[in-house]
């Protein structure tokens, strides 16, 4: 097995009493769709929030593409190939659809202190933006501000935010969030087409879409992973039966 | 320097801290409660000075005139909360700024159009004109002192308000986190347009006390307004004891600044530079404390919110 | 209101601006030259601070001390020209050419070191601490009794340009004035549409997701507060060259105040805000001062009314930017 592009070890971080992340290691392979399942308060938004860089945990490593992240500010970790949706979604309002995926793709297609040459006349920047609008299912939807699109439209702009930076590794936070049945398939397909582009590391409680999507699933719970391997190894394993899949999975 | 000169200068900072403590109380429960910038509030402090003048003026009483000043004061205060500053709530901070800017020239010209250009004597009573000894060659002004007992004692009466009475838990329910005390059923509408009135009064009172040591004149309101702001951010906005501490801390610094670091400085610098920069000192030294506050401990001394 | 409206009523404006000093001059109307003079410096000096604030959302409470920095800049150039050298070594000048780069310099700089600092505060916050450095500016112009403290500095004269310009001519003075305030705005205009002003826009409306793909957001902000500074500084220089004075009351916390109320009068977010604001306020100070002494009561009341009646200040009322 090739070098992991994610290497998480020992990371713990506190609040007071509570142990919100407790000795976690956890590993993302390229070209792997990882999925991190558990019940609600194990700890899954800590962890996405320490590995963008939002929460600095209080002990432990976080190694990607060979680096040592751990203490890395959040722009640097996504200039450095990691990219992160948002489980809330979390967009530029006031401006178009198109216009929120040009931020994205000017935010790595070199220094933006340049004041003088318009941006919209950046052919290269919006034609990249485009592209990825159509990886996201937003084709003809550029135009639209946000505020006037759907719900559906809005988690798919965010995933598209997410990959305008043409990412190594995506931290998807719940994309399935607040989606009706055939949002949820048309997601599904584009995380499809995502993990073409880059690693996932998939956070989500559709118990349907983690199965068939997931390369391989790691099960938290109180801030430990305490089975890891693929689907049918999980489905098998009597720790995750009985801390999470007892449950039944979302209709 | 003396032993007596840094005891008076330390008791004209507290003079002064506990006067600034009277228009930093009410402020930084407005903060507090309704997340709301008030410029205006030194308005109501200038408003309180021209009315205790007026009325001790007519009536030849100092005291009349600052019963008068602190209930007329607290009954404007409470119709300005009711009307105008009542929309603002739910606007930002900038709005805010724009809106209460707006009305401090209002208040300033139409109080030059009530009272004139003139600027009113404010005299304390013939009775505390004198001195008083504290010591063996101190003599301290009578009437400052009862300005210290008056400001001691509204302090008092306000850590018993606010520690011991159910009005002060709803208050301090309110500054702590105004969305849960409205879920627990205190009327936070209605308290803060009482403590808006008392706020408005206290202001009044100290407008009316410092009327004859700093005298009464259009504008007075502007200068003590923002260190009354200096004293909220460092004593942490919703705190009343904050607002205490944070007011004596400026007070005394302010004053015994302005006395002394001229000299601590020329024992350093060549005279120029003490003359020039030493008593702006003082005061930029308030502002950098400020500063370093919301740098460091951007909650203040003694935060009020959770 | 469309993009093309806009653009034709800018032409217009600019159009008018050139042509009233003559049409002034033709009807013994000379005084309102210094009139306009005043408002296109402090529509300037509004402009820069809705740099920081309406396009950035920094809401900067301490931008007359940018101003007042330039202003002293020139001030004190012009003071030593005369006799005397700057810290013992600088030699003073009157020149333009270099005074005026000089305030924006100066200014810039002060900006950046403050910003360095305030910038890693928000909110309410920033609102503060802003305020607090601009006061401890002030203060310091205060304690500089050898460039006249309290009482302020006087000018011998305007700035020389040379070329033929004489800035002791009001008029000359106008065009000199019109002209950096146009250029002001073209610049502004081009920096909202490129890249850093997509980003510092981008910042105004969501911080965290511009840091979470990939943007050094306190750097931005740092480079738009440092712009805005230096700007001011330009400002503050043709103020200083204006009332031929500069003094500490140009830095005091109200004048920080009258520029935040002419940007949210005028309309933030709007490139033109800070233009609109000065004109509105200075120029109802102007119509109401003519008919009593007492204009601050009904120029306030005014203000007011612009607070609960339009919100999203004068320009908004004119409908959105497109480049919002």
């Amino acid at each position: 097995m090739s070098a992991p592009l994610l290497r998480v070890r020992g990371l713990a971080k506190q609040y007071g009493g509570l142990r919100a992340t407790d000795s976690l290691d956890l590993d993302a392979h390229a070209g792997e769709i990882h999925a991190l399942i558990g019940p609600n308060g194990a700890g899954k938004t800590t962890l996405v929030a320490q590995l963008a860089g939002t929460v600095s945990p209080d002990a432990g490593t976080i190694e990607f593409r060979g680096r040592d992240v751990t203490r890395a500010p959040v722009h640097e970790r996504v200039q450095f190939g990691l990219g992160r949706s948002f489980q809330i979604t979390s967009l530029f309002d006031t401006l178009t659809a198109l216009d929120n995926v040009i931020l994205a793709v000017q935010a790595k297609a070199g220094s933006s202190l340049r004041f003088w040459r318009a941006a919209a006349a950046e052919t290269g920047l919006v034609r990249q933006a485009e592209q990825v609008l159509d990886e996201v299912g937003l084709t003809d939807r550029g135009r639209v501000r946000v505020r006037d699109l759907g719900h559906g439209e809005r988690r798919q702009l965010e995933v598209a935010l997410a990959l305008a930076g043409d990412p190594a590794l995506v931290l998807l936070d719940e994309p399935m969030a607040g989606l009706g049945p055939p949002e949820s398939r048309k997601m599904v397909d584009i995380v499809r087409r995502v993990r073409t582009r880059a690693a996932i590391l998939l956070v989500e409680h559709d118990m349907d879409a983690v199965f068939v999507l997931s390369d391989r699933i790691s099960v938290l719970v109180a801030g430990r992973v305490v089975a890891s391997g693929t689907p049918d190894e999980v489905r098998r394993d009597a720790r995750a039966r009985e801390a999470y899949l007892g449950h039944s999975p979302r209709a | 320097m003396s032993v007596s000169l840094v005891v008076e200068q330390a008791l004209n900072g507290l003079q002064f801290g506990l006067m600034l403590f009277l228009m930093a109380a009410g402020l930084t429960l407005v903060f507090g409660i309704m997340d709301m910038i008030n410029l205006a509030h030194g308005s109501l402090y200038m408003i309180g000075a021209y009315l205790a003048a007026t009325v001790a003026g007519v009536t030849g009483s100092f005291w009349i005139g600052v019963a008068c000043a602190c209930a007329a004061t607290a009954l404007i205060g409470v119709a300005l909360e009711a009307t105008a500053l009542r929309p603002l709530y739910r606007r930002d901070h900038l709005s805010q700024v724009l809106a209460t800017f707006a009305m401090i020239l209002v208040a300033n010209e139409g109080v030059r159009l009530v009272f004139g250009d003139q600027s009113p004597p404010l005299n304390p009573p013939a009775a505390l004109s004198g001195a008083v000894a504290l010591g063996p060659d101190l003599r301290y002004s009578a009437y400052r002192l009862v300005v210290i007992a008056v400001g001691a004692g509204v302090a008092a009466l306000m850590y018993l308000l606010v520690n011991h009475t159910r009005v002060g838990m709803w208050v301090r329910a309110g500054a702590s986190d105004r969305g849960m005390a409205l879920a627990l059923g205190i009327d936070v509408p209605k308290l803060f347009t009482v403590l808006f009135g008392i706020g408005a009064g206290l202001c009044a009172l100290a407008g009316a006390l410092l009327g004859p040591i700093l005298a009464v004149q259009v504008g007075m309101g502007e200068s003590i307004l923002i260190l009354a702001f200096v004293v909220i951010v460092i004593g942490g906005v919703g705190s009343v004891r904050g607002a205490l501490v944070g007011a004596i801390l400026v007070g005394v610094v302010d004053t015994c600044g302005r006395a002394f670091l001229p000299q601590a400085l020329k024992a350093v610098f060549p005279g120029a530079v003490a003359d020039n920069v030493g008593p702006a000192l003082a005061s930029i030294s308030i502002y950098a404390l400020m500063a370093a506050v919301l740098f460091w401990r951007p909650q203040g001394l003694f935060p009020a919110q959770a | 209101m469309t993009a093309r409206a806009r653009r034709l009523l800018a032409i217009g404006a600019v159009l008018a601006a050139v042509g009233f000093p003559l049409v002034a001059m033709r009807f013994d109307l000379g005084f309102y030259v210094g009139f306009v003079n005043r408002v296109m410096i402090f529509a300037l000096a509004a402009t820069s601070l809705n740099l920081a604030l309406g396009f950035c959302g920094l809401a900067s409470f301490g931008h007359a001390a940018f101003v007042g920095v330039g202003a002293y800049t020139v001030a004190i150039l012009a003071e030593h020209a005369a006799h005397g050298s700057l810290f013992g070594v600088i030699p003073g000048t009157t020149s333009a050419w270099i005074a005026w780069p000089a305030a924006a310099a100066t200014s810039g700089v002060v900006a950046a070191l403050i910003g360095a600092i305030c910038l890693r505060t928000r909110g309410i916050h920033f609102i503060m601490i802003t305020l607090a450095f601009a006061q401890m500016l002030y203060f310091f112009t205060v304690s500089l009794k050898t460039y006249g403290g309290d009482d302020g500095l006087n000018l011998a004269h305007r700035s020389d340009v040379g070329l033929g310009v004489r800035l002791a001519d009001d008029t000359h003075f106008y065009y000199v004035v019109l002209a950096l305030l146009c250029a002001a705005l073209y610049l502004m205009g081009r920096l909202v549409r490129s890249r850093f002003g997509r980003a510092i826009v981008g910042i105004r409306e969501n911080e965290v997701r511009m840091e979470a793909i990939g943007f050094p957001v306190f750097q931005y902000k740092w480079v738009c507060f440092a712009i805005a500074g230096a700007l001011a500084g330009i400002a503050g220089a043709l103020l200083a060259n204006h009332n031929a004075f500069v003094s500490p009351n140009a830095l005091h916390w109200t004048q920080s105040g009258m520029l935040l109320v002419m940007v949210l009068v005028g309309g933030r977010e709007s490139l033109f805000g800070g233009v609109l604001g000065a004109a509105t306020l200075l120029g109802l100070e102007e119509v109401f001062s003519a008919w009593t002494t007492h204009w601050q009561l009904p120029v306030g009341a005014i203000l007011l009314a612009l607070v609960y009646l339009a919100p999203r200040g004068i320009a908004g009322l004119f409908g959105r930017e497109p480049m919002a």
